[in-house]
């Protein structure tokens, strides 16, 4: 070998010596734009940094475009797109199953906040260890375009129909209900995202993450040269059915403590409010008010809203022995025979 | 103790008129009136004694107040199907009392409570009438005590009458009350009192007696729901997670029971199982589903509404390939039914469960031992073919206390199914998860966590590298690959029980728990019509070759099935040929009580011609009258 060999610069590795492509997934198919992607991004990253193995992580879904977006980071990891509303129950008995997974499951707010909120609350009573997305865009994007739970009055489909409906709060529903990892983002505060998330992955027990997440589907307010209906009336060659328009992502960056606006695609707007350093989420009663008083304000509160780092979790409360229960061998699952002839014995 | 109240009864039968060890006795009560513990030890003293025995409970929806009945059968022969005639009533349940003594066959027998005065009904029957309020006085002074001690005596009552051995009585008792010694010593009072009235007072007139008998020597007595918890156990469950419904409830309770006694690991004292109660059934196969996803071997139990409510999730495990294990305890259907009576109606419904085209494994178990035995096959075959497998009891196997030889402990390992190798792995080329690279069907899965390539796995279209795809061909491929899959079952799944009887032009087909009634009445169909018949009993769906070749066996093949619509025999016509379709007949039972062997049999004498149809509904037939729960 020559000396003269110019060494080949070193990759980029993270401290289990992985490189950033490992946690990546299959090419997206959601719209160009949709806030969806932009977490998946996040996701890629804040694994990425933590040095998670992809090989010990879960991935769960139930149905929507969120839920597809499992597909798009840690292509290596196995992964599990549900059914829709119902993946809480199926991450429960995954993670029972093999307490050392990393669980982290993708969920939309139709599919949280509509079809599966009641496996959405007993998923936060129990306390499993899950990092649990809701990518919250305030409509079913898959089944185009009707309103979902988290919908704001006064919204509008592209029909024309308003929503007079109270939105759900799932922040507010899961600090009610226990949970113990409470956090609210938007998918374009790459900075503020990527920070709730590496937290998460280090939290032990349920890790709720409410992200706003704009559909591209709502630009079709009137006016709007780039709106849905817009482009669709000046794009003559695609059918109305398969017609998806394309539009940059949005990304947004402001400080702690102050309130920003993001203008969405459809030109309707969302007043972020960022928690300031003297918030202090290990304060049940104090996240309420900051979640009732920037509601009323209009405004999405946004950050660690809650935290209790000590409670056991799901599975520590179930006792369960420390190695996974799917690879427990057969002496330590089938009771010797003494045992069965004791309980013949005790029916004779 | 009570041993100087051994006295043989006065008895106005003479010995060669009497009726030994083949009859029944049913005692009505009220539900909630702690009837069951007398029950109990009625039956198990008997047992004791050597004569094989049944017990059935017919009770209402409902915790307390309204009418239960249980019924014992103790049958020489040894025939522990329920017995449609009642030999020997106990009535002590006023809203039903006249009704009850109303239905009986002249001849029969009737102990009743002396306030209620039924003896002035018919003058064709044998009354012993009993003051129990008066005796249970004289046990004790306390209101509250006095309701629960007062059914014993009538076990007293019946010792003396039936000539039970009372020190069986008291072992058995003993057994019912182990570990509570205070109502011990009240429930004894009343038992010698019970006995020592009928000493002083009755004639015993009637014919009915109990001798011992060497017939039950090592056998034992079980609920087929604690069996099949048995088997789970046996079977190495990991993960179980179910939501309440009557009649499954007490499989997963029982199971949990025996898993918190003997599956703690010895040196943390830590679970090697976990159990969870669920929100619902969507919830419970939820986790099921994940669970055999991440590689517990995972079950859950319910009932029909239940079942309805797995549907999504059934049809899930079955497309992405993932093993899981239900118990459907069946109970009388549609919608909540009659929620505390049995029947085989979910049959056809569980065969096909959910959208698209989906078929499942369903084995089905006949006796006790088998809902143990086909537990732990379940968990097998479900693991060998990633698929869901339905266990389909059914309330009267599942909640009755039924005669059982030990079970056996399970001498075979764990069949985990096909896992990836890194032989496999090289065989393969690339990695697929959907490859069928044995052209069985079955491809080879890995586990989250553990060795192997990672997969997604979807309820969406995918190919063979679990890929999603709406490709026509994709779709195809794969779903021929399932039928394939399905195909291979059919080899590994519990053949029928057949035996050919030499020259009978006859065949029953049937299964689960209508088993031990289509055996008394193939004694009965020889004995009574010189017919003599083949049987063959189904233990698992989808069907093998041994039912073709029954049928071309025999000329006329009835299939006995606890619904409506012929359910199995609708499964059945969809893969036989014409010729073999055209053979089947049908003897269905749906009312709700178990099945017994004279129905079987008149149903199979009239449609051989040798009987006439009978009148509708007469006054002796089957308790029907009961009052509704939900
Ligand atoms: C049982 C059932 N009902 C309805 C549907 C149809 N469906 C698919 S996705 C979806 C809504 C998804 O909305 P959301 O969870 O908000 O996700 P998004 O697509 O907006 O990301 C619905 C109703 C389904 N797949 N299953
Ligand atoms: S429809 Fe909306 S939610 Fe779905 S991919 Fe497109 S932008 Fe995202």
């Amino acid at each position: 070998m020559s000396s003269t060999a110019i060494p080949t610069p070193p990759k980029k590795t993270n401290r289990i010596g992985l490189e950033p492509q490992v946690y990546r997934g299959s090419k997206t198919t959601l719209c160009a734009g949709c806030g969806h992607n932009a977490i998946s991004e996040r996701i890629i990253d804040a694994f990425y940094e933590m040095g998670v193995d992809p090989r010990r992580v879960a991935k769960l879904s139930g149905i929507g475009c969120s839920s597809k977006s499992p597909a798009y980071f840690l292509g290596s990891s196995h992964g599990f797109n549900a059914v829709h509303g119902r993946m809480p129950s199926v991450a429960t008995g995954a993670l029972l199953a093999n307490r050392e997974l990393l669980g982290i499951g993708v969920s939309g707010d139709g599919d949280t906040g509509a079809i599966g909120i009641g496996q959405f609350v007993h998923l936060m009573r129990r306390n499993l260890p899950l990092i649990y997305i809701i990518e919250d865009n305030g409509c079913y994007g898959l089944t185009k375009g009707q309103f979902s739970p988290t919908a704001d009055v006064g919204s509008r489909l592209k029909n024309g129909v308003v929503n007079d409906l109270p939105p759900i709060d799932t922040c507010a529903l899961a600090i009610e209900l226990g949970a113990t990892f409470v956090a609210r983002s938007f998918s374009g505060d790459k900075k503020q995202l990527l920070a709730i998330l590496k937290a998460a992955v280090a939290h032990r027990g349920t890790s709720m993450i409410d992200v706003l997440s704009p559909c591209v589907t709502f630009n079709d307010h009137e006016g709007s040269t780039k709106s849905y209906a817009y482009v669709k009336d000046h794009d003559e060659p695609l059918g109305s059915l398969n017609f998806v328009p394309f539009f940059e992502d949005i990304s947004v960056e402001y400080e702690a403590g102050t309130t920003t606006e993001v203008t969405l695609h459809d030109g309707s707007r969302l007043l972020l409010h960022k928690l300031d350093g003297k918030y202090d989420p290990t304060n049940k009663f104090e996240a309420l008010r900051v979640l009732h008083e920037t509601g009323a304000r209009g405004e999405f509160a946004t950050g660690l809203l809650y935290i209790e780092a000590n409670k056991p979790d799901f599975i520590a409360m179930l006792n369960i022995v420390d190695e996974p229960l799917a690879t427990l061998p057969l002496e330590k699952l089938r009771p010797p025979k003494a045992a069965l002839d004791e309980i013949m014995e005790a029916l004779t | 103790m009570a041993t100087d109240l051994q006295v043989a009864p006065e008895s106005e039968v003479p010995a060669d008129q009497r009726i030994v060890n083949d009859f029944s006795i049913q005692v009505a009560t009220v539900n909630g009136s702690g009837s069951q513990t007398a029950n109990l030890v009625l039956l198990r003293s008997i047992f004791q004694m050597g004569i094989p025995v049944s017990g059935k409970n017919l009770f209402p929806s409902n915790i307390a107040g309204l009418p239960t009945w249980y019924t014992i059968r103790a049958s020489r022969h040894g025939y522990i199907a329920r017995k449609k005639e009642i030999d020997f009533l106990v009535a002590m349940n006023p809203e039903t009392a006249r009704e009850d003594v109303l239905s009986l066959e002249p001849g029969r027998a009737v102990v009743y409570d002396e306030p209620l005065k039924l003896n002035a009904l018919r003058d064709d029957l044998i009354f012993y009438p009993v003051p129990f309020d008066k005796l249970v006085g004289e046990v004790t002074r306390d209101a509250k005590l006095r309701r629960l001690v007062r059914n014993m005596i009538y076990d007293g009552v019946l010792a003396a009458l039936l000539n039970i051995d009372l020190q069986q009585m008291e072992r058995a008792l003993g057994r019912q009350l182990a570990r509570k010694a205070k109502a011990l010593v009240l429930n004894q009072g009343a038992l010698e009192l019970g006995f020592k009235y009928v000493d002083e007072h009755l004639e015993k007139r009637d014919p009915f007696w109990l001798e011992p008998m060497n017939e039950t020597a090592g056998r034992l007595l079980i609920e087929g729901n604690a069996a099949a918890a048995l088997g789970c156990m046996m079977a190495g469950v990991t993960v179980l997670a179910w939501y309440p419904i009557t009649p499954s409830s007490s499989l997963c309770e029982t199971l949990i029971d025996y898993l918190r006694k003997y599956r703690m690991d010895p040196e943390t004292g830590k679970a090697t199982f976990a159990a969870i109660q669920a929100e619902d059934e969507i919830a419970a196969l939820g986790m099921v589903a994940g669970a055999g996803w991440a590689g517990a071997r995972a079950m859950t139990s319910t009932s029909g509404p239940g079942i309805s409510l797995m549907a999504e999730f059934t049809g899930l495990a079955y497309y992405a390939e993932i093993p899981a294990v239900i118990f459907d305890i069946q109970r009388v259907g549609p919608s909540t039914g009659l929620p505390t009576r049995t029947a085989q109606g979910d049959v056809a419904f569980c065969a096909t469960l959910s959208h698209g085209d989906t078929k499942h494994l369903l084995l089905l178990p006949a006796t006790v031992e088998e809902c143990y035995t086909m537990a732990i096959e379940a968990f097998d075959l479900s693991e060998r073919f990633q698929t869901p497998v339905f266990v389909l009891s059914d309330l009267d196997l599942g909640m009755n206390t039924w005669m059982a030889r030990p079970l056996p402990y399970p001498e075979r390992p764990l069949d985990r199914g096909k896992l990836l190798t890194e032989e496999t792995l090289a065989r393969m080329g690339e990695w697929g998860r959907y490859r069928d690279v044995d052209g069985d069907g079955i491809p080879y899965r890995t586990m989250p966590g553990q060795w192997g390539p990672g997969y997604f796995t979807r309820g969406s279209g995918h190919n063979a590298k679990a890929q999603y795809t709406e490709r026509p061909d994709d779709y195809v491929h794969n779903l021929d690959r399932l039928a394939r899959k399905f195909e291979t079952a059919r080899r590994h799944i519990p053949t029928p029980v057949v035996d050919i009887r030499d020259g009978a032009a006859i065949g029953i087909i049937a299964y689960g728990s209508s088993h031990v009634a289509v055996e008394e009445s193939r004694d009965q169909l020889a004995n009574e019509a010189e017919l003599q018949t083949s049987y063959l009993r189904l233990r698992a769906f989808p069907f093998t070759p041994e039912l073709g070749a029954f049928i071309d066996r025999h000329e006329r093949v009835y299939v006995m099935e606890q619904n409506r619509d012929a359910q199995m025999q609708r499964l059945m016509r969809q893969e036989l040929d014409a010729e073999r379709s055209a053979k089947l007949r049908s003897v269905l039972h749906y009312n709700g009580l178990p099945v017994d062997a004279r129905s079987v049999t008149d149903a199979v004498l009239v449609q051989e011609g040798l009987k006439a149809e009978a009148p509708p509904e007469s006054p002796h037939g089957d308790v029907v009258s009961m009052v509704g729960g939900e």
